[in-house]
């Protein structure tokens, strides 16, 4: 099913969850709400599912509006992040439950219920009760019971934020091939950036109630429109720098700009892997601290006149050769991006 | 007391010896004390003073009570229950306020703030003179004294059950499809029964134990508006004292068994709390 959200506004008293949020969803598509906690993301799904009402604004499903469509004629699937199972029905229970609401005789019910449990891999386990489920058992139980009824779309809010990080990861990948399996337009919220990157189409990220960016997961990550966005997505570096002929300086640090860009202040965003050092006296920066991530090491750095950097290297790169705490560095930017010096206030990210 | 911070063995025996010196004092000598008068007097003669006619009547009164007191504590309590933690409205913690107002107030009080509104030369009296309802005196009065001292228990248990057990299942209910009616019956009694049937039993005790409330809206007529309490309170006047211990005795084995029903309903409520809660 196709989505259009326009104008969707929100208030929860005298905060303003939701800020005039437009956007389209193209049927079949696994789309990731990305933001931070607070930034009005699982507002916008419930809105979506009618568990919330929006103040001002409208829906549209497959071009028929459903702003005012009651939750349950929506037909959506919709998963909890503390999954909200039946705790006194059982999980073939808990998953035939759309069907039997819905009047379809009990044998067929379970039949579906069967079926459903087999396809997220938890055949067998229909007569037991959802306490007796692990956290990422209970979540397939929640995405299956979803599924049961066969919704146009499938909302999923933070639907991996109850389950420890190893389980986690598995659910993405198991997540991602069962949507294609499937092939139900689906929206899920998360805060956690590699969750989007890795399972979605196209990421809309949110901040502050508002829609910055939509696109797919390499879009946002190498074309970020705002600062916000640049600063969300990886690990950066902000520093105040002016721009003067293509090109912005930092202190001693210069780092040339695809972009065209306007001479004045602005704020210089750099990627961690985004940079170059290697020792060279007397240089633009001394090395402050080195630090070991198993596979990868990270290079905190001062420029002169200006702040700290950080950058990271794979642990054997030859780049790292002689850099230790102390030395003198140079360093080479090889992509940077520059936002109006009005919009943060520069710091390391 | 060591210095760990937990009880020593004799501690823990002073503690234990305490509370059950205790509760010997207040519970198990009187208890004991109307045993033995019972069977001073005869336990015979005891149970047979309730065959009499206006014991039977002021038993099957409570019996009756605790028909109407179950019934409608059932519909009320879960109802109030229900608005008062998943909606929120104008006046809402007003009405969170009114639900426990008779475990503060006086039931004599009430008793009489009712006669005062139904009685003779009451506000509400023009009224039930021409709906042509006696209340003040009567079945009604019994049973609107009995209801207004019983309303907390039943609404307090099931609110605290469905603040813990949050909306997020019926949430879920209602995006698979079900409607209200639906959400109802299959999500929402099922978690709060336990807690339901629990605050019923409290009410029965209730029904049971009142006197002030019954006593001052009934009147004790004998034959009328007697219940097993304000029963025993008269046949002491009347020092008819087989009577009165043998109506205490079975009110005493009925709330025996009513404690017994109480603690296997907190079990369950404690296992749907707990064992079958999602971390």
């Amino acid at each position: 099913m196709n989505i259009r959200v326009k104008n969707l506004c929100k208030k929860f008293g005298s905060f303003e969850a939701v800020k005039n949020v437009s956007f389209e969803i193209e049927s079949g598509s696994l789309v990731a709400l990305l933001g931070p906690s607070g930034s009005g993301k699982s507002t916008i799904l419930r809105i979506l599912a009618g568990l919330e009402s929006a103040d001002s604004g409208q829906i549209w499903f497959d071009d028929q509006e459903a702003t005012d469509v009651h939750t349950r004629m929506r037909s959506i699937g919709f998963v909890f992040q503390h999954y909200a199972l039946f705790r006194h029905l059982t999980v073939g229970e808990n998953v035939a439950f759309g069907l039997t609401v819905r009047k379809v005789p009990k044998v067929q019910a379970m039949k579906k219920a069967h079926e459903l449990l087999e396809l997220v891999g938890l055949g067998g386990l229909e007569k037991r009760y959802p306490s007796q489920l692990s956290g990422g058992q209970r979540q397939r139980v929640a995405l299956a019971r979803a599924l049961a009824p066969d919704p146009k779309m499938l909302l999923l809010d933070e639907p991996f934020g109850a389950v420890d990080a190893k389980v986690r990861e598995e659910l993405r990948q198991w997540l991602r091939r069962l949507h294609d399996e499937v092939g139900v337009t689906s929206i899920f919220v998360t805060h956690d950036q590699d969750e989007a990157f890795s399972v979605s189409d196209q990421v809309l990220v949110i901040h502050q109630g508002g829609l910055e960016q939509k696109g797919t997961p390499t879009d946002i990550l190498d074309n970020p429109e705002t600062e916000f966005v640049a600063r969300f997505v990886g690990e950066v570096n902000v520093l105040s720098s002016m721009v003067r002929g293509g090109e912005a300086n930092a202190g001693s640090l210069r780092a040339r700009l695809e972009d065209a860009a306007s001479d004045g202040p602005a704020h210089l965003v750099m990627r961690s892997y985004d940079l170059k050092f290697w020792r060279e006296d007397p240089g633009i920066a001394t090395v402050e601290r080195v630090i070991t991530l198993g596979d990868r090491v990270k290079v905190q750095a001062k420029v002169d006149g200006a702040g700290q950097l950080v950058a990271q290297f794979p642990r054997r790169s030859t780049l790292l050769k002689g850099i230790e705490p102390g030395v003198r560095i140079q360093i080479d930017v090889t992509q940077a991006r520059i936002y109006p010096s009005f919009s943060l206030p520069p710091q390391v990210g | 007391m060591t210095v760990h911070g937990k009880p020593s063995r004799l501690g823990r025996m002073a503690l234990i010896g305490i509370v059950l010196t205790y509760l010997g004092l207040i519970l198990i000598l009187p208890l004991l004390g109307l045993v033995r008068h019972t069977y001073e007097v005869g336990f015979g003669e005891s149970f047979l003073a309730l065959l009499d006619e206006a014991a039977l009547d002021a038993l099957l009164k409570t019996l009756y009570l605790i028909v109407i007191a179950v019934v409608v504590n059932a519909v009320v309590g879960t109802v109030g229950a229900i608005s008062i933690v998943r909606h929120r409205f104008w006046g809402r913690s007003l009405l969170s306020a009114f639900f426990d107002l008779p475990l503060a107030v006086s039931p004599v009080m009430i008793g009489l703030g009712f006669v005062l509104l139904i009685g003779r030369g009451g506000l509400l009296e023009p009224l039930l003179q021409v709906l042509d309802l006696k209340v003040m005196f009567s079945f009604w009065g019994l049973t609107i004294g009995t209801l207004f001292v019983t309303l907390p228990f039943t609404m307090r248990e099931v609110a605290y059950v469905l603040e813990e057990i949050g909306s997020q299942e019926e949430e879920a209910a209602t995006t698979l499809g079900a409607s209200p009616f639906q959400t109802f019956w299959r999500v929402t009694l099922p978690n709060i029964r336990f807690a339901l049937g629990y605050g019923l039993l409290m009410t029965v005790a209730r029904t049971v134990g009142e006197f002030g409330a019954v006593l001052v809206l009934g009147g004790s007529i004998s034959g009328q508006t007697q219940t097993a309490t304000t029963f025993i309170h008269d046949a002491i006047e009347e020092r008819k004292l087989p009577a009165a211990y043998g109506m205490s005795l079975t009110l005493a084995a009925l709330s025996i068994c009513l404690l017994l029903g109480l603690e296997w309903a907190k079990k369950q409520r404690k296992l749907k709390l707990s064992g079958r809660h999602t971390p």
